[in-house]
């Protein structure tokens, strides 16, 4: 196994960053191992359960599917760009207030995935969540508290930034 | 988030998750994620046939790859453990497959390598021979003892509840539990009406959305493992006794875990990545993938034969219960499930006459273990299904017809043991009120009718276990706390950090939870079975007053006045002169419990008593079969909650995972093969599956014997989800099932069969 390594050159949560890549990494491990970035993380490995989530030009992919090579020239942002030192993303604190997940490991790709809905619908109602976070899977089952907090998290968004 | 917390005022308290900061951005430590320098990464090999004897494992050309390490097999084990079996109940599974294997995905060989994806190339080139032995898939068949999973049965003796198992050859049956309480033959004799019915359950598993991972870093002088084990003292004793080590040479860290639900307990991967480990003497990183769960640990499947006899008023005088369970092809925790369940197989009734026998089987299948009920739900599933079919049999109303027979405070449960603080008829009239049960139902017409159901459930805790626990108060009176309960996901460090905060008078936030580790958290029997929140709660509860009492003998020392409240850090630098010492509680706590009898008899079983329900409103397609469940009502006796939003997420979650055990979770297995073995073709519940209306309701209770007046949560809202939905389908439409999962399928051909035109098999 020798496959040839790719040099890619993108923005990863806001900096300028290199990156040297075997085709079949995918953006996860590419994440984990030269970043030390671990809110994406692989758990199903087919896409279907969202863990990985990340967002690449604004739109959420699932990152165990998303080739690295292909995120050369890329703007990529990873859970770890929400929050900025002291101040959580509105997202991760209405998470939190509203006690949306219980072992946390899907959290991020939830959080992500919120970030994204909320881009996209600022007042989204109950159908348009579940349809939207249906490719999240959350195993301690804390889909009733996600969508309360889906719901905070899109007032809060819109009140703008406070404190 | 309030600004001051009153003094005390912990306990009771909506405190949103300690560790929510780190969960939400990513940070939070999962082993699954975590790297070690030198670090090797181990694939594995497994068996292809279900039972076979090993002629030949081929490893040469995946040792010619570039790239790897090494490649193992037990051959290479068995240099450096010289018995390498383990297991909580019997000590019977090999850490690689030694002479036979005995299921599909038994780990067979090994491969190490730097890059992962080298190690799974390689794997993909060892070649194995087997001779094909007879297997045996079924509970029942098993039994029979027809074709043999192990030769010899060799009991492990470590937990105390399971002290008195016997070796025995000649059988698949690892343990029988047998119950008998009075005499049901004369009972049945007399009985006016008797009712026999069998149910199944079909073998589903825990899937954690962080799979199973472990990393051992073996040295001569000392292991340490980080494990995504829901049991880190129990990992320590079994590793230390593999090794023939003391355990304070083995080390095992528990970060947070990606989820557990009992499929993290005992021993998983810790033992083959220590025997790597050993090998390579390197670290060994093994992280499965979701595929590989599907061959490491699964719910059992399960096949119940319950019998009632009732007088002519209605009374249940006489119930005999059979159980089957398919533990695959090694033990695990089957034993434990199989006895303990066995205790409350009969119902959350008051009969006189009651006669328990259930079997733990082994068969050529995945092992099953603990999920989330230590096998209560299977029996909830059985005997609250047979009840309702009872009630409508004989034109009962459900309701009036259980609240005849319920088990009350004050009278003996089937093993003689006097119920007390078990909710059971609040939690049935609480249901019965949200489901507006007395009042008329508007069942439909057309295509789509509509129906309800509930079903109520009683558990043992298990016992006899034991927990530890230190608090440690520093000179400047922040305060730490040492406990081994693993936080799985169902906020245990939030709890008890809460119950910290309530006796030292302090909020509960400031209270620092030290991350599991065995050379620093002190023993803890295993974040298992809804016991840590009683058993490490009194733990906790004990260290905490001892650290209050060494502060208020400081103070006398000190000759503070009566009530003096000066800060715990003025003490201290009185007492040394500086910022400097500790004040150290320790609490121990183990309840008392009297083994069963030879009948299975004890006055002693548990100390509390888990009681649940759940109620549904469902719609049923009739021309699909499809079933909508339009309302979900779970309502449960928790005792005093310590934090009530936890609570209710434990209840929500619980039954929503078990909402999918119910209607469409099922392995498929063909001659021993999974052939559903990813999240593609084996469905979890997702968000389109959540119920539009959802009600968890605490009963307003008080634990008498328990840490703050409460008890355990975590499996409670599992209990009688099943049968409630087979309740109403049979409230809807008229039709019966007694095997889950309740698929469109099933119900649509069951329908069928109740029209006189059954559909053909496939």
């Amino acid at each position: 196994m020798s496959p040839v390594v790719t040099t890619i050159n993108f923005t990863l949560n806001g900096r300028p960053v290199v990156a040297d890549v075997k085709p079949h990494h995918n953006v996860v491990e590419m994440l984990q191992t030269q970043f030390a970035l671990f809110g994406a993380r692989e758990s199903c490995g087919q896409g279907l359960c969202g863990c990985c989530t990340v967002l690449v030009d604004g739109r959420p992919v699932s990152g165990c599917l998303y080739l690295a090579v292909f995120l050369d020239g890329a703007e990529v942002v990873t859970v770890e760009h929400l929050a900025t030192p002291g101040k959580l993303d509105p997202v991760q604190q209405a998470f939190i207030e509203c006690g949306a997940f219980q072992c946390g490991y899907c959290t991020p790709g939830f959080v992500m995935m919120t970030k994204a809905l909320i881009g996209e619908h600022a007042d989204p109602d109950d159908e348009q969540i579940r349809d939207y976070l249906s490719g999240n899977l959350c195993r301690c089952a804390a889909y009733p508290e996600i969508i309360n907090a889906v719901k905070m998290a899109a007032r809060s968004s819109k009140a703008g930034p406070t404190g | 988030m309030a600004a001051a917390i009153a003094s005390g005022g912990q306990v009771g308290r909506s405190l949103p998750r300690l560790e929510g900061h780190d969960k939400v951005t990513g940070r939070a430590e999962y082993t699954h994620l975590m790297q070690l320098p030198g670090m090797l990464h181990a694939k594995i090999f497994r068996s292809t046939v279900a039972h076979g004897r090993i002629k030949s494992v081929n490893t040469s050309a995946a040792r010619k790859m570039p790239g790897v390490y090494a490649v193992y097999t037990s051959d290479d084990v068995r240099k450096v453990i010289a018995e390498p079996y383990y297991g909580p109940a019997f000590h019977d599974q090999p850490i690689l497959a030694i002479g036979k294997v005995h299921f599909v995905g038994e780990p067979v060989a090994v491969v190490l390598a730097s890059d992962p994806h080298v190690a799974d190339q390689a794997a993909q080139q060892i070649m194995a021979d087997y001779d094909e032995l007879p297997a045996v898939f079924d509970e029942v068949e098993a039994s029979e003892n027809k074709t043999l999973v192990h030769d010899e049965l060799r009991p492990a003796g470590t937990f105390a509840d399971l002290k008195h198992l016997k070796g025995r050859k000649w059988t698949n049956i690892a343990l029988d539990f047998k119950l008998r309480r009075g005499d049901v033959d004369k009972a049945f004799a007399t009985a006016a009406n008797v009712f026999e019915h069998t149910f199944r359950t079909q073998k589903v598993l825990h899937l954690p959305l962080e799979p199973h991972a472990s990393i051992a870093d073996y040295r001569d002088d000392g292991i340490t493992i980080y494990s995504s084990a829901q049991g880190p003292s129990f990992v320590r004793t079994e590793i230390a006794r593999l090794l023939g080590w003391p355990e304070n040479r083995v080390r095992i860290k528990v970060p947070y875990l990606g989820g557990g639900y009992g499929g993290k307990l005992y021993i998983k991967l810790e033992a083959l990545a220590t025997a790597m480990s050993m090998l390579a003497r390197r670290p060994v990183k093994i992280a499965h993938t979701m595929e590989e769960h599907f061959y490491t640990i699964t719910k059992h499947p399960s096949t119940f034969r319950i019998k009632s006899g009732l007088d002519k008023d209605g009374r249940i005088i006489a119930r005999k219960c059979e159980v089957w369970w398919n533990g695959g092809a090694y033990a695990d925790i089957g034993p434990r499930v199989t006895q303990k369940s066995g205790f409350t197989a009969s119902g959350p009734y008051d009969i006189d006459n009651v006669s328990i026998d259930s079997y733990a089987l082994y068969t050529n299948l995945t092992p099953a273990g603990a999920l989330r009920g230590f096998g209560v739900p299977q029996l909830v599933w059985a005997y609250e299904s047979h009840t309702d079919m009872i009630a409508r049999a004989l034109n009962r109303d459900p309701l009036e017809f259980r609240k005849q027979n319920l088990l009350r405070d004050g009278r003996p449960q089937a093993t003689g043991t006097i119920l007390k603080d078990a909710a059971i008829e609040k939690v049935l009239d609480r249901i019965a009120e949200r489901l507006n049960w007395k009042q008329p139902f508007d069942r439909g017409k057309g295509v789509i009718r509509r129906g309800r159901g509930f079903a109520v459930a009683l558990k043992a805790v298990i016992s006899p276990t034991t927990s530890v626990a230190i608090v440690n108060v520093s000179a400047d009176g922040s305060t730490t706390l040492y406990c081994g309960t693993v936080d799985m996901g169902q906020g245990s460090d939030t709890s008890m950090a809460q119950m910290v905060g309530e006796v030292l008078n302090m909020p509960a936030e400031s209270v620092r939870v030290v991350p599991r580790d065995t050379d620093v958290t002190p023993y803890d029997m295993g974040t298992l079975g809804s016991r840590s929140l009683f058993h490490m709660g009194h733990a906790v509860r004990l260290a905490a007053e001892e650290a209050r009492n060494k502060i208020g003998h400081l103070r006398r020392e000190l000759g503070e006045p009566e009530g003096s409240n000066a800060p715990i850090a003025e003490l201290f630098r009185k007492k040394y002169g500086m910022q400097a010492g500790n004040i150290i509680g320790t609490g121990i706590y183990k309840p008392n419990y009297i083994p069963p009898d030879a009948n299975g008899l004890t006055t002693n079983a548990t100390p509390f008593w888990m009681v649940a329900g759940s109620g549904v409103e469902i719609e049923v397609d009739t021309e699909t079969g499809h079933v909508r469940i339009t309302r979900l009502i779970n309502v449960a006796d928790v005792g005093k909650p310590i934090n009530p939003k936890i609570v209710e997420a434990q209840l929500s979650g619980a039954s929503l995972m078990q909402l999918g055990f119910s209607m469409f979770e099922k392995m498929h297995i063909d001659g021993g093969q999974v052939t559903n073995a990813s999240l593609a073709d084996y469905k979890i519940p997702g968000i389109h599956d959540v119920p539009a209306v959802m009600e968890n309701e605490a009963v307003d209770t008080y634990q008498s014997n328990g840490p703050f007046g409460a008890k355990g949560v975590g499996e409670l809202a599992t209990f009688g989800l099943s049968p409630a939905i087979a309740n109403a389908i049979d409230d809807a439409v008229g039709v019966r099932l007694t095997e889950l999962p309740l698929t469109a399928e099933a119900v649509f051909r069951a329908l069928r069969a109740k029209a006189n035109k059954p559909l053909g098999d496939e």
